[in-house]
């Protein structure tokens, strides 16, 4: 529950500003759309403990934690950098010489000769350790590998990624030894691959209710499986699959039977399992992807994946885990792009000068550096504070994989722009980057659930914490001191005075301005927070048009801090790119503060409530017409 | 990424702070040979060699990562490393090949920095041993080495007896992709280091480099309308 019961009495209230109306009525939410997210955020809260190290949670609550953020993490010992630095020139020869990804997109998959080679580098095992046959990487040094992967070929790095980032993640983080031991070293090298199975024709978002079905057997010794799974990456290749299935159980509390998902480890070899042809695609072409069907698959119970019934938690674990990968690898296609529009740019001449002399390019080239310093400076701090043990990561891993998505479309896009019609023949290549990007909006959770579920995991912490300021309410004499401060915090704020709150000592002195634009954000992002709380209550969850505004408040302002902490340390460290990193940096925080302030702004304004009224209308009035409403202006 | 080359302002030679060093391609396909004799067991030990800084490290691993056995670093650096040319390279390797009772040098033809082309000749020299150059093909039958070179006329194969030395040129072979797992078991491979004073190598440069230049820019060309206009402009030019 986000709210949970609280009396107030009506002095408490307005001290609080809080209207006595609210009084957090027990109501179950039914939103299905929100229940995986709900379920979500509760399973990772109950990680979270009382103290959040994460600086998303903390800014939810108008606070600053920079435990995480700054410095920038620079997690590798000699030994990891050095062999990483070994790694990078292989892995980038093979993709610049061998690889071949106008054939593979032809082809439609991965050429078996390209295929063979991967395995041999060892592509298939990097996150596997080395005593089971693996590279054994960290995931910072997987998202430095992972980064040249998606600027070359985007197909096989979804290949790679259906296998290892999530075929067979679960196997690495909740196995068994006797698991780890059984199918590690076949998938490491590639000579089994796996699948990740959860998606159904009824099930995409709303994971949860899922219909596959896994019922013991009469002996007791396997779990039937009986289902259909669609969309599946390297469906028609895998051997090993993670399929994730309802399995009836006894709930304790109320006695009765109850559908909980369990995640099962599935060989093909153990009969009943087939699938279809491969999809046919807008992007990704040489990515297989197909249907892949369980019909009376005897899987036996030591092949369980987790606990009994937690299944859900297990699949919300491998999505998480392997969100950063994304990010990095879209920074690398990014930089590969934006490498040919400069190209393009500072050569191409018309009306007697280069084009990269007129603004209009500037401004595109420009806006393409900063996406692309944002995304690869938010990658490589979530995979290093996931390298120094965080447990806390997956607001900032959400909003990586949102930004990331859009960011590299957006700069494709730019791209092909720049390069005009050349941008849009086969042979620049760029076409075919977009049409591999577009997938990325949608699959390994939408884009959409995961704005909902930066907002409502936000907000559901920062509720706690108003909840246990409301508790301290009820004893408000042995607790002055706090609530003392806490108001006079909340008098200030909604005044517009600072509280004292600062980056000062974690931001480097030449981006001290941008560090106090990000602190004023932080205020007033803190205030806005707690004012649709106390606004919707319990009822925000369904309040989807505000979720998007606080969530790309949220990004933005995650974005602000992510280039704050690389940007001073490189001029801490005073590298060449210093100044100009620094240009990058004050530049997205200036634009990224007014996207939050003009958000912070509608969230209050009424004739904002109007729009969404009115988009609301609109949209029922479409459903309802079965299209477009107004009739055609010529009258037929 | 592409590296734009810089002649350095005092003209002394080229910019090499900040460059990425990478073995030589010549010297890729005669460590890929090296290996290739070895994993047919020809020869028992591959030992990779390479002078230079401690950069060259680097490059060491590259080649233990391909598969041979063990590498030794013959440190030159400063003014030593800038003066180093074919002949104090051969005086090493020379050295070397003697300390470790070698049967085979393989190495490049040429380095693609410089294009000497004079350290396996010269090597050969020294130690007065055979030598198979621009080889395209190499066969070990016993105690000799058949040798298919590549010459301006075309193919000449030559039949010479070990110890010997061998570079290598382009259709020798594909050099393989270092793999993830041969890197990992590469670390494990020892590099021992050592100095050109170690192997009783004076490193004094009998060359001394006068002034190094950027080409040309390539100038403009004119076009003519007939033969005579043609003869005119050679002649006016001094050309003929």
């Amino acid at each position: 529950m986000l709210l949970g019961k609280v009396s107030l009495t009506p002095a408490l209230c307005t001290a609080l500003r809080i209207s006595p109306g609210f009084s957090g009525i027990q109501k179950q939410i039914g939103a299905a759309a929100t229940q995986n997210v709900r379920l979500y955020a509760s399973s990772q809260a109950a990680e979270v403990g009382n103290e959040s190290q994460s600086f998303a949670i903390n800014m939810f609550k108008g606070q600053i934690n920079p435990s995480q953020v700054f410095p920038f993490p620079s997690v590798m010992n000699e030994e990891q950098t050095q062999f990483l630095q070994e790694l990078v020139p292989p892995v980038s020869k093979f993709f610049e010489e061998v690889n071949d990804p106008a054939k593979n997109d032809s082809l439609e998959k991965v050429e078996d000769s390209t295929m063979e080679s991967l395995k041999e580098m060892g592509a298939f095992g990097l996150q596997i350790p080395q005593d089971l046959g693996g590279v054994g990487l960290t995931n910072t040094q997987y998202a430095r590998l992972v980064e040249i992967v998606g600027q070359h070929d985007l197909g096989v790095g979804i290949t790679l990624g259906a296998h290892q980032s999530i075929g067979f993640k679960g196997i690495l983080l909740v196995g068994s030894p006797a698991q780890k031991e059984k199918y590690l070293p076949k998938l490491a090298t590639g000579e089994t691959l796996a699948a990740f199975c959860l998606t159904e024709p009824a099930s995409g978002s709303d994971a949860a209710s899922i219909k596959t079905l896994a019922t013991l057997s009469p002996c007791g010794k396997h779990y039937i499986l009986n289902g259909g799974k669609i969309w599946i990456s390297n469906g028609g290749l895998a051997e090993i699959f993670t399929v994730f299935a309802k399995m009836p159980m006894m709930d304790e509390k109320t006695g009765q039977m109850k559908d909980k998902i369990t995640a099962f480890i599935v060989e093909r070899s153990f009969g009943g399992v087939t699938h279809g042809p491969p999809e046919k695609k807008m992007g990704i072409k040489a990515s297989n992807t197909a249907e892949v069907y369980f019909e009376n698959v005897p899987v036996p119970i030591e092949n369980i994946l987790g606990e009994v019934g937690g299944g859900f938690k297990v699949a919300m674990a491998i999505l998480n885990n392997g969100r950063f990968g994304m990010a990095a690898a879209l920074s690398g296609t990014m930089k590969g792009v934006i490498t040919q529009a400069v190209d393009h740019a500072a050569n191409r001449v018309q009306f007697g000068s280069k084009i990269h002399t007129y603004g209009a390019i500037q401004e595109k080239l420009a806006r393409m550096a900063m996406l692309q310093y944002v995304t690869e400076s938010m990658a490589y701090m979530i995979s290093g504070n996931m390298d120094s043990g965080s447990k806390d990561y997956h607001i900032e891993a959400a909003i990586s994989k949102i930004f990331a998505s859009e960011a590299a479309w957006e700069v494709t896009d730019e791209c092909i722009q720049v390069m005009g019609g050349m941008g849009f023949m086969k042979g620049s290549g760029v076409e075919r980057v977009m049409r591999d990007l577009r997938i990325f909006r949608i699959f390994e959770g939408t884009n959409d659930i995961l704005r909902l579920f930066v907002a409502l995991n936000g907000f559901q912490d920062a509720g706690k914490h108003l909840k246990s300021l409301q508790k301290a309410l009820k004893n408000p004499l042995g607790n002055a001191g706090l609530l003392a401060g806490e108001m006079t915090k909340r008098a200030k704020r909604r005044a517009g005075l600072s509280t004292g709150l600062t980056l000062q000592g974690s931001v480097h002195p030449e981006l001290s301005h941008s560090g106090d634009l990000a602190v004023k954000v932080i205020e007033h992002f803190g205030v806005t927070v707690e004012d649709m709380l106390l606004k919707h209550g319990k009822n925000i969850l369904h309040e989807q048009f505000v979720l998007k505004r606080v969530a790309d408040s949220a990004i933005d302002l995650y974005a602000m801090v992510v280039v704050l902490s690389r940007a001073s340390r490189s001029l801490s460290q005073g590298h060449a790119s210093a100044q100009h990193e620094k240009i990058l940096c004050e530049t997205w925080c200036i634009e990224a503060s007014v996207r939050i302030m003009k958000n912070v702004k509608d969230l209050k304004s009424s004739s904002t409530t109007q729009v969404f009224k009115n988009m609301k209308a609109i949209s029922a009035a479409v459903v309802e017409n079965g299209g477009i409403v107004a009739p055609h202006p010529l009258g037929f | 990424e592409n590296t734009k080359i810089r002649v350095k302002p005092d003209h002394s030679g080229v910019v090499t702070d900040g460059v990425k060093h990478s073995m030589n391609p010549f010297c890729e396909i005669a460590v890929e040979e090296a290996v290739k004799l070895k994993e047919k067991k020809l020869i028992k030990e591959v030992v990779a060699v390479s002078c230079g800084p401690t950069q060259v490290t680097e490059t060491i691993r590259t080649a233990l990562a391909m598969g041979c056995d063990r590498g030794i670093h013959v440190e030159v650096s400063g003014k030593d490393y800038e003066a180093m040319g074919p002949l104090q390279i051969s005086k090493i390797f020379a050295a070397l090949a003697k300390k470790e009772e070698a049967s085979l040098i393989i190495l490049g033809k040429q380095a693609i920095d410089d294009d000497c082309n004079q350290t396996g000749q010269m090597t050969a020299a020294l130690l007065d041993w055979p030598q198979g150059t621009f080889a395209s093909e190499v066969t070990i039958d016993g105690e000799k080495v058949k040798v298919v070179r590549e010459i301006d006329g075309g193919l000449e194969t030559i039949k010479i007896s070990m110890p010997a030395v061998l570079t290598a040129d382009l259709r020798l072979n594909t050099p393989r992709y270092a793999t993830l797992p041969n890197i990992m078991k590469a670390k494990k491979k020892k590099i021992a280091n050592m100095k050109p004073a170690d192997l009783g190598v004076d490193m004094v440069s009998r060359v001394e480099v006068l002034r190094v230049d950027e080409p040309p820019t390539r100038l403009a060309g004119v076009k003519v309308e007939t033969v005579d206009d043609l003869v005119a402009k050679l002649r006016a030019n001094g050309t003929i």
